[in-house]
């Protein structure tokens, strides 16, 4: 099961990788997108996966599933999906005021 | 009595909160935040205070035990910083007042400066490595609201490169966190530094070390990956430039630090070894950016580069003196960039253009700018009697002594190529004859004076003051030195 999981945390990676390297600006906001969901599934998957388990340890529990990477990735989540919303209105409104959501036209040394 | 440690992160966070409310009254949204900018800092400095005479100050959230919880560790260092970025926030608030147009501080610039705040005291105060990478993101979230602030072509033009190159380097640490917690499990950094000296530092500790060190390196500009950092921080408005120069890189500084002196500390010859050869090219490289370039904000901008080296370099040296000199060096370094960003901002006000070759004679009529950029020149280049001097002088006899010739050398070669391209500012843009067409009606410089004058005394303070405040750096060397202090006062019940 770690080695599926691992296998699909590392595509999310190449893929993210891929698209962030293109041009279009939106691209690189789903690059940045597959890039954290991949990392959100190597948390899950350091931490060892046990089907079926609960997530707690008690008196009478002996196999049980490590809480705390389930909080990291919560965590994770989150934040990623917050950046990912301000990251799509940001490059909405770039593509907006500069007229172009090419990265190879968005550089320049002029400041007016 | 431990829930002091928290104090510093809470008043900005709820004072940024209650200030969105408020946003539709301007007056009021600003005496708030004056009020609260000079609250925090007289909290800070009495916690700062009490940890410094009484030791480090545990605060266990929610009174979980250790490994389990999320700490909160106001140990000297961390609080010397957060009283240090405090006082660059008060100046900021007090800079804002006068430098913002209206449009911008409506859109909610007070909020955001104020959560920036609590994301650099955060990422100081926290003892739990993914923890850091929370404050992180509150810090960074801020700071991508800040630098779009206004929404101007090149403002979006730069900053979606440095929102993309910060989330990606966030990815990086996430992955690397957890890489470290399935190979020591655990994120508490005091029982990470247990758990790395018990099972020594092998391989892959040393490569998870190398990944974090390629995380902190992007947000602190060091060698390869501080491309980002000039133009990004020269777009917004100067005062959130200084808030962004004085304070987010060193934050990755301070995780370097941090990580590099109290986890990852088994395995010198590799892993310092790296950090003195970043140094050394990050001091030669930050310099010549900043002798490339003729727009006055971006030489301030490149000066950020070459300081971040000789943080990295007295780390790198790793012997007391050099990391009391890191530690001088830093508080000096987050103090002075604050200033020069203010000083030059006022600057490019009053001439209308931030081209060297396009202005001249600023001195005639505002003397009192001239002679202040003079003393941030002088403070910067790392001239005695100011703090500069006392923070180098550190760093390099620690490189002497330790046998890093070369290394002192680039420095010393260095702190003069740093002094002749903030001193073509001086002599091109403050002496000569005045290429200003028509004096403006209202002076543009009034009121940037002041925060800007607050922020060089302590400048003076740092360096005329050394005896006061160098026992406390030793202190702090000392602890980073040998971190069983740290250890201990995070793992005692």
């Amino acid at each position: 099961m770690e080695i599926i999981m691992s296998v699909l945390a590392g595509l999310l990676f190449t893929a993210g990788v891929y698209m962030i390297l293109q041009k279009q600006i939106l691209k690189i906001v789903i690059g940045t997108a597959l890039l954290s969901h991949g990392a959100h599934l190597f948390i899950i998957t350091m931490g060892k996966l046990n089907r079926g388990k609960p997530p707690v340890l008690t008196e009478d529990v002996s196999n049980y599933v490590d809480p705390l990477p389930q909080a990291l990735i919560l965590t994770s989540i989150v934040i990623s999906f917050g950046v990912t919303s301000f990251l799509l209105v940001l490059a909405y409104r770039t593509y907006q005021t500069n007229g172009t959501d090419n990265m190879e036209k968005l550089r320049g040394n002029d400041h007016e | 009595m431990s829930n002091l440690a928290i104090l510093p992160i809470l008043l900005p966070l709820l004072t940024g909160i209650f200030l969105v409310f408020l946003n539709k009254r301007l007056p009021l949204v600003r005496l708030i935040t004056r009020i609260m900018v000079i609250v925090n800092l007289i909290v800070v400095s009495l916690i700062t205070y009490n940890v410094v005479q009484n030791g480090t100050i545990v605060l266990k959230a929610g009174d979980w035990a250790v490994p389990y919880g999320i700490v909160l560790v106001a140990d000297p260092l961390a609080m010397i910083l957060v009283l240090t970025a405090n006082i660059i926030s008060v100046a900021c608030a007090f800079y804002a007042f006068n430098s913002l147009d209206e449009k911008r501080e409506r859109y909610y610039f007070y909020p955001l400066f104020q959560l920036l705040i609590t994301g650099v005291s955060g990422a100081f105060l926290t003892g739990d490595l993914f923890n850091l990478f929370v404050f992180f993101e509150v810090l960074l979230i801020a700071s991508y609201g800040l630098i779009v602030l206004g929404g101007t072509k090149e403002q979006f033009r730069e900053s979606f490169k440095y929102i993309i190159i910060n989330l990606f380097s966030s990815i990086l640490f996430v992955t690397t966190v957890s890489f470290l917690y399935a190979v020591v499990g655990t994120v508490n950094m005091a029982q990470l530094a247990e758990r790395v000296g018990e099972v020594q530092q092998d391989g892959i500790l040393t490569t998870i070390a190398i990944l974090l060190l390629i995380v902190f390196a992007t947000k602190g500009a060091l060698f390869p990956l501080y491309f980002w950092l000039p133009k990004s921080y020269t777009v917004p408005p100067t005062v959130i430039s200084a808030l962004f120069g004085a304070l987010l890189t060193k934050v990755g500084v301070y995780s370097i630090l941090r990580v590099f002196t109290l986890i990852f500390v088994y395995n010198l010859t590799f892993t310092h070894q790296i950090l003195l050869v970043l140094a050394g090219f990050t001091l030669v490289f930050g310099v010549i950016g900043a002798l490339s370039t003729n727009n006055v904000q971006l030489i301030i901008a490149y000066n950020i580069i070459p300081a971040v080296g000789y943080m990295i370099m007295g780390l790198g040296v790793f012997s007391t003196t050099a990391l009391a000199g890191t530690v001088y060096y830093l508080l000096h370094d987050m103090i002075i960039k604050a200033a020069l960003f203010f000083l030059v901002g006022a600057m490019v006000a009053y001439a209308g253009t931030s081209d060297l070759r396009k202005m001249g004679g600023v001195i005639k009529h505002q003397p009192l700018l001239g002679w202040l950029f003079f003393i941030a020149t002088l403070a910067l280049a790392g001239l005695p009697p100011f703090s500069g001097f006392i923070g180098k002088l550190l760093i390099l006899r620690g490189a002497f002594e330790e046998g890093h010739y070369v290394l002192a050398i680039i420095g010393l070669v260095t702190s003069l190529l740093i002094l002749l391209s903030v001193i073509r500012i001086f002599i091109n843009g403050f002496w000569g004859e005045s290429k200003q067409k028509e004096v403006p009606q209202v002076n543009p410089v009034k009121g940037k004076i002041l925060p800007a004058a607050f922020l060089l005394m302590f400048t003076i303070l740092l360096g005329l003051g050394a005896e006061l405040i160098y026992p406390t750096v030793q202190t702090i060397a000392d602890q980073m030195i040998d971190p069983a202090n740290y250890i201990d006062s995070v793992m005692k019940e």
